[in-house]
């Protein structure tokens, strides 16, 4: 009787060490073969915001991630056909430099303090002030939006797109680049569920 | 030192030098040798994050006068 406490005793302690290494290794095994993934949902429809999701998207998939965007309410202007008409505003949003992408360095250096009041008062100034960011864009070597959403494509980065907001904002399919799934948050949340990584933009 | 096909990513930003140096890497077959020259100062951190997740082998990695010059070698 005592002979088999024992036996048991000493089985209890060598699984207790035992088991926690092994289960280890395996969970590291299994981490280290999955393929890592990033879910993505795109809300904003303007110049600047549609940068965030096309960088982390294409560079993710030329990491070797799965890849899947979710493009919802204004995001939606991110697969129009022609994106060469999203705007950046400098309205009410004071952490966005003002800045001219040309003339002497002392020049480029200026910061334009120009008051909300004039901003939004002067016709136009949206329109200048995208000129002027798609200037600095060029200027610095940064892709433009739609060759890093072509590249995205390119490198295997799946589009989905809310069907909702579609009929919501009356768009058409045909508004729209091609590749792309339309569907609705029960398809996108099962992807957000087993992605690593999950962004709001 | 030997390379196979070189990408001249001068003058590109973030992200572009890591997309043409995926995209670079596929034309070369297994053991081959890219050459990567970029001026982007982030790329240094980005090819050695990129090489380590990839699995393709960062050869080697310098700076000279403001360039970058990267080695990798296709898995």
């Amino acid at each position: 009787m005592t002979d088999i406490t024992n036996i048991d005793e000493l089985i209890n302690q060598r699984l207790d060490a035992l088991l926690p290494q092994k289960l280890e290794a395996l969970l590291q095994a299994r981490e280290e073969a999955k393929t890592p993934s990033l879910a993505i949902i795109a809300t904003k429809g303007t110049l600047d915001w549609g940068y965030p999701p096309f960088i982390l998207a294409s560079t993710a998939a030329a990491l070797g991630w799965d890849v899947t965007i979710f493009f919802t309410f204004y995001g939606l202007q991110l697969v129009k056909k022609d994106i060469s008409d999203l705007k950046i505003s400098p309205l009410g949003n004071p952490g966005m430099p003002m800045k001219m992408p040309f003339g002497p360095d002392w020049f480029r250096g200026l910061n334009w303090n120009i008051p909300n009041i004039i901003q939004a008062g002067v016709p136009g100034f949206e329109n200048l002030a995208t000129a002027l960011m798609q200037q600095t864009i060029k200027n610095n070597g940064v892709a433009g939006l739609e060759e890093l959403r072509e590249l995205s494509q390119e490198v295997g980065v799946k589009f989905s797109v809310c069907q909702m907001t579609v009929e919501l904002f009356g768009f058409s399919h045909d508004d729209f680049i091609g590749d792309l799934d339309y569907v609705g948050a029960a398809s996108f949340l099962p992807v957000a569920q087993v992605a690593d990584v999950t962004l709001f933009i | 030192m030997n390379f196979d096909k070189e990408l001249d990513a001068r003058g590109l930003n973030c992200p572009l030098p890591i997309l043409r140096a995926k995209k670079a890497l596929g034309e070369l077959t297994s053991g081959q040798v890219l050459r990567i020259l970029a001026t982007d100062p982030g790329s240094v951190k980005d090819f050695a994050a990129f090489a380590k997740q990839t699995g393709n082998e960062l050869l080697s990695s310098a700076e000279n006068n403001k360039e970058f010059e990267f080695y990798i070698k296709r898995k």
